[in-house]
């Protein structure tokens, strides 16, 4: 049977026949700051339209290797690839290093959530979500604002369209920070423990705009501590552990299965803590 | 204080406020303007150019305002540059403010949260952008306080500038006093209204600052 590539499911099969699409491939990269090494040699595939998340302790490099990915972090050594293209350098030897000027044609595909939402203070929401349409999209204001509008609808704020941030809650940020990324169409979404910085209670509502992001097909990269999220929407998941990917693979292997000592440590400390 | 006084001088005394008035507008729009440059050539990782412009504000701050008054007045046409007493107040204003509000404005600009920033470059946004709309907004917010207190200052500093005989108020108010002998009155005059002065762009300060902060509040139930 001929198979094409598939299209984005919004149902996924957890193991596809069809040859995989990789949107991040990641080669041996490592970085250093002085003597302390947070990366060591990181392989890491993520396909398009798969959810891949990044757990482990704090400290274990997880922020970083996600960082790296659209450069915002330089890594030293080895290659991250985003649909073919090298990241922050150029694809030459000696390879030299990309200005931020240089990266903006790459960036403008891959949208960045981060944990202290980094919404624009003097803006109001739908402001925050129409700048860069206006800026890197070269939209009109008009249309611009039009496409905010629908965006904030789709994170279910189309009423805080006019509000500016500080009048927002933490969650309310958080879904005007991704309402902001997916507006710019997006083909990678990497997400930087997007509801570590919220109380409680409004966790719920920034995890459920991100399961349907990843129920319409969305690549997404997600460092979190939220192991039920990464269980449940997870097609694959990364335990890093001093810099090093110790356990991967789909959400039940990690999980249940590793026979990793500081994975199953890792695990027990988190039950404990979410058990009362 | 006599009234026969004001009507005789008064003309010469609202010129001299004038006067007083365009070369701290004037004196202050170059310092900032002049300092904004600064912060950014700054920001460039060249060192000899750090270096300049490190030991530019360094001299400029570190050397009384008179002095650099008279260097560039008295001093200026050794090296051809032959200026007009009040193009040389201004200009003179100008570049002691530019040290100060240099200095200001790197403070403004590392003050930026550095995830507002990152943010704006994740999605792509030119460095011009940035500048313009994410990063000068969140200065402004944390500089103008800084700002209006370099600015009243310099309100103050005017005054120096009747020293090279600009036509400002302080140097009316001398001939004034020069010819009438009514100095005790006229400097306490004086005084009181350079003090007004200082406490008109103060308060004008609040207001600006209410402002470009007025986003920040939380009104609980106020329209947005």
């Amino acid at each position: 049977m001929a198979i094409t590539e598939s299209p984005a499911a919004a149902v996924k099969t957890p193991a596809p026949a069809a040859e995989p699409t990789p949107m991040v491939t990641i080669r041996g990269v490592s970085k250093a700051y002085g003597p302390n090494v947070v990366l060591r040699d990181i392989d890491l595939t993520v396909n398009k339209s798969e959810v891949v998340c990044l757990i482990g302790p704090s400290g274990s490099g997880k922020s970083t290797l996600l960082r790296c990915i659209n450069f915002l972090e330089v890594y030293d050594r080895g290659e991250i690839r985003i649909e073919g293209q090298l990241v922050g350098y150029s694809d030459t030897t000696p390879r030299r290093r990309l200005s931020n000027a240089e990266l903006r044609g790459l960036r403008r595909n891959v949208g960045m959530v981060f944990q202290q939402f980094n919404l624009w203070p003097h803006m109001t929401a739908l402001e925050n979500v129409a700048e860069a349409l206006v800026q890197v999209r070269g939209m009109d204001k008009g249309a611009a604002a039009d496409r905010a509008r629908q965006m904030l609808a789709r994170v279910g704020l189309a009423d805080k369209a006019d509000s500016y941030p500080s009048r927002l809650s933490g969650g309310q940020q958080q879904r005007v920070a991704i309402a902001r990324v997916i507006a710019m169409e997006p083909h990678l979404m990497l997400f930087d423990e997007p509801t570590s910085a919220l109380d409680p209670e409004l966790v719920g509502e920034v995890l459920q705009v991100m399961r349907d992001l990843a129920a319409d097909g969305m690549t997404m990269v997600v460092v979190t501590h939220e192991m039920g999220f990464a269980a449940n929407v997870a097609d694959r998941v990364a335990f890093l552990d001093r810099g090093r990917i110790a356990a991967f693979g789909p959400p039940r292997e990690v999980f249940h299965e590793s026979p990793d000592p500081r994975l199953t440590q890792f695990l027990q400390t988190y039950h404990e803590r979410n058990s009362f | 204080m006599d009234t026969n006084l004001l009507v005789q001088y008064g003309p010469a005394l609202l010129r001299g406020f004038g006067v007083t008035i365009l070369c701290w507008a004037a004196g202050c729009a170059i310092g900032m303007a002049l300092g904004f440059v600064i912060m950014l050539l700054r920001q460039i990782e060249v060192k000899p150019l750090r270096w300049l412009l490190r030991a530019y504000i360094e001299v400029i701050r570190g050397t009384p305002f008179l002095i650099q008054l008279f260097l560039l007045y008295s001093g200026g046409p050794a090296i051809g540059l032959r200026l007009e007493a009040t193009t040389a107040g201004i200009l003179g204003l100008g570049i002691y403010g530019s040290a100060y509000f240099a200095e200001i404005f790197r403070a403004g600009f590392q003050a930026v949260p550095k995830g507002q920033v990152e943010a704006a470059h994740s999605l792509g946004m030119p460095y011009g952008g940035i500048l313009r709309r994410v990063i000068l907004p969140a200065m402004l917010v944390s500089t103008v306080p800084a700002l209006v207190n370099m600015m009243a200052i310099l309100t103050k500093e005017t005054v120096v500038l009747s020293i090279i005989t600009v036509p400002e108020l302080m140097y009316e108010m001398q001939t004034m006093a020069a010819e009438t002998f009514a100095s005790f009155e006229t400097i306490l005059g004086m005084a009181l209204f350079y003090w007004l002065l200082v406490e008109a762009v103060s308060r004008l300060g609040r207001r600006v600052e209410a402002r470009v902060t007025r986003f920040l509040s939380h009104p609980s139930n106020a329209r947005a």
